[in-house]
């Protein structure tokens, strides 16, 4: 692609998908204060069993990223059925200090008409429509749902309000369903109010193979993710042409310090690769307007 | 209760309403509707038909428009809304939040439902959709449990439909992305999950093998029946086993929970399967209506009659039938 960059793309580190342990959130999050990324999302999206932190610790870390100059914005769970859920999802909500991404359409409820707020890739907006209906009620920046396309994305940057800014799942394995069932839990035939926080032993979700041996999916409790890791990082010039505000890298267990620099170099126009970083291979079939699971052009 | 049944065709809807549905639904024949198969669903012509079979009978119609335009395809939806609207059905069945605010200002007075596919899984959802865009009634997605369901009920400003029958999605329905991850379309996008032109069915020596846009869903030997190739009911190796991962193949069969979604205050139980044959449809109707009924006569001592069981398996995907997660074993 030779077109030139509108303007460069901040980088945002997603949520943490996985359950790790506080002493790796900590870790974690002391190498992102340091890093290039402008924008951190915090807090639990998956499975309200994880319980590494509670909120107030969260609001201590993301006291630390602020004060380092990061924009902090705190995610809420993706489905949420509980009461005791619900009475979590209001009090993020209900912070006051930081902006908040929601993740389904209670905390869009919570949110709408009140404060600014922030949407992730498990709230639908598909069409300029749906994106103006919410940006009346104070929507400021939308993670584009990760299955639609390069195309889709720089029709909706032309037809959305302007103040709305367009986040693109830059890299990482794709959120792909939900469910109010645990697969990891499954796994291990064990019930899910019994699951002995499995997921702790699985750092990046636990790969579920094709009979003929293909990665294919990543259990990550009741979430489902793409075996394979979605990049961006080639076109990352066309990602900018489409008028891409920010980059969401989201985070892995190893090597995401070496991500987002070469996210980093990428946006500003200097060589960079991923060799290495995806064990089971890069795709990017979404942004081109094909199958997800489809690898990128070599 | 309401009774409400899926119409695929007009062969199938005139089926619905002669077997005892208080409701059908059914969708245009476009991608505007979660059931855009090859075959299925209606001209405009044959809902002025429908519409005058199911009134004759004083059956409602419910019309879904229930995927997510994208800006290339939005003209379609909004010409869906207005045609909705000119046939008066009694009510669309909408997903997506620009849909919504265009039929809200547009059609003011055509009734909304929240679809299922709009994955409002809690009341603060409902009372969003609720207040933004005045729906009456919602579908509630296949993963609640019966208590959650009661505690959504309990705090809902609007009526909850439930799903009683039919093809179980173990997914949060409007927000499962696995079969564009295989194919590159999505009930969401296209309104059909895993479309029948990317399943490829194969005889290897290993066994029968399916694939979705070339991934390979399941193998089974001799005897073992094969289902329709979803990725949530293929058989994966994870840490060194092949089972099936996600969920087995098998069917939502609510019918023993009667009495409580009836206590509860559930207003109207779906049928699934507008992919399905007109005699299913007529099958399946004809034990709900027998079972909906009985139940309402007596709900104390209501269980399914035997031969009611009996229909309903013979017709069911998989050799077992489910609570799903109104029930949960595995919880």
């Amino acid at each position: 692609m030779t077109a030139e960059p509108i303007t460069t793309p901040r980088l945002a580190i997603g949520p943490v998908l996985y359950y790790w342990p506080v002493e790796q959130l900590r870790a974690f999050y002391e190498m992102v204060a340091d890093s290039p990324a402008e924008i951190v999302y915090l807090g639990e999206t998956v499975c309200s069993k994880r319980r590494s932190l509670n909120l107030e610790e969260w609001l201590e870390i993301a006291d630390g990223l602020a004060a380092r100059g990061k924009e902090v914005v705190l995610s809420t769970l993706s489905l949420v059925e509980a009461e005791s859920e619900l009475k979590t999802l209001r009090r993020i909500c209900e912070n006051g200090r930081f902006l908040v991404e929601a993740s389904d359409m209670s905390a869009v409820g919570l949110l709408a008409g009140g404060v600014p707020f922030c949407t992730g890739p498990t709230v639908n907006l598909y069409n300029a429509r749906a994106v103006e209906t919410l940006a009346r009620l104070g929507l400021r920046r939308f993670v584009l749902p990760v299955e639609l396309s390069r195309d889709t994305c720089a029709a909706l940057r032309a037809a959305c309000p302007p103040e709305v800014e367009i986040e693109v799942f830059a890299f990482g394995r794709l959120p792909l369903a939900l469910s109010a069932r645990c697969f990891t839990a499954r796994a291990h035939n064990l019930a899910k109010d019994d699951c002995e926080l499995r997921c702790l032993d699985y750092p990046d979700g636990l790969i579920a193979r094709t009979q003929e041996d293909q990665p294919f999916l990543t259990l990550n409790g009741i979430q489902t993710q793409s075996a394979q890791t979605h990049s961006l990082l080639g076109e990352i010039d066309e990602v900018a042409a489409a008028g891409v505000d920010v980059l969401r890298l989201s985070p892995q267990s190893r090597q995401m310090e070496r991500v987002i620099a070469a996210f980093d170099a990428a946006r500003r126009g200097s060589e960079a690769d991923l060799a290495g970083v995806a064990p089971l291979g890069f795709c990017d079939g979404y942004w081109r307007g094909e199958a997800g699971i489809a690898a990128p052009a070599t | 209760m309401e009774l409400v049944c899926p119409a695929g065709s007009l062969p199938a809807l005139k089926a619905a309403v002669e077997a005892g549905a208080n409701a059908v639904y059914l969708g245009f024949r476009d991608a505007t509707n979660a059931r855009h198969f090859p075959g299925l669903n209606f001209t405009d012509a044959q809902i002025d038909e429908g519409l005058r079979l199911a009134r004759g009978r004083g059956v409602k119609v419910y019309l879904a428009l229930n995927t997510y335009p994208q800006p290339h395809n939005w003209p379609q939806w909004e010409a869906a809304v207005d045609r909705a609207a000119a046939l008066q059905v009694d009510a669309v069945i909408v997903a997506d939040l620009g849909v919504l605010d265009y039929a809200t200002e547009r059609h003011p007075d055509l009734p909304r439902h929240l679809s299922v596919q709009g994955s409002a899984t809690s009341y603060e959802a409902l009372r969003f959709y609720h207040e933004r865009f005045g729906i009456r009634r919602a579908v509630l997605p296949r993963v609640l449990s019966l208590a959650q369901v009661r505690h959504v009920i309990e705090h809902s400003p609007v009526a909850v439909e439930v799903f009683g029958f039919g093809s179980l999605c173990v997914m949060v329905e409007g927000r499962c992305l696995l079969s564009s991850y295989a194919t590159g379309k999505s009930p969401n996008t296209c309104g059909a999950c895993s479309p029948a032109e990317f399943v490829r069915w194969e005889e290897t020596p290993a066994g029968r093998t399916t694939r979705l846009g070339g991934v390979l869903i399941d193998r089974r030997t001799a005897g073992e029946t094969a289902g329709y190739p979803t990725i949530c009911k293929g058989r994966y190796e994870v840490g060194g086993k092949t089972f099936y991962a996600i969920e087995e193949p098998t069917s939502l069969n609510t019918m023993e929970l009667l009495p409580e979604l009836m206590a509860l205050g559930v207003v109207a139980v779906k049928i699934e399967g507008r992919q399905r044959s007109p005699a299913y449809v007529r099958d399946v109707t004809r034990v709900w209506r027998a079972a909906i009924d009985a139940c309402a006569r007596r709900p104390a001592g209501f269980r399914p009659a035997a031969d009611w069981s009996a229909a309903l398996a013979r017709v069911s995907e998989g050799a077992q039938t489910t609570f799903g997660a109104l029930h949960r074993p595995w919880q």
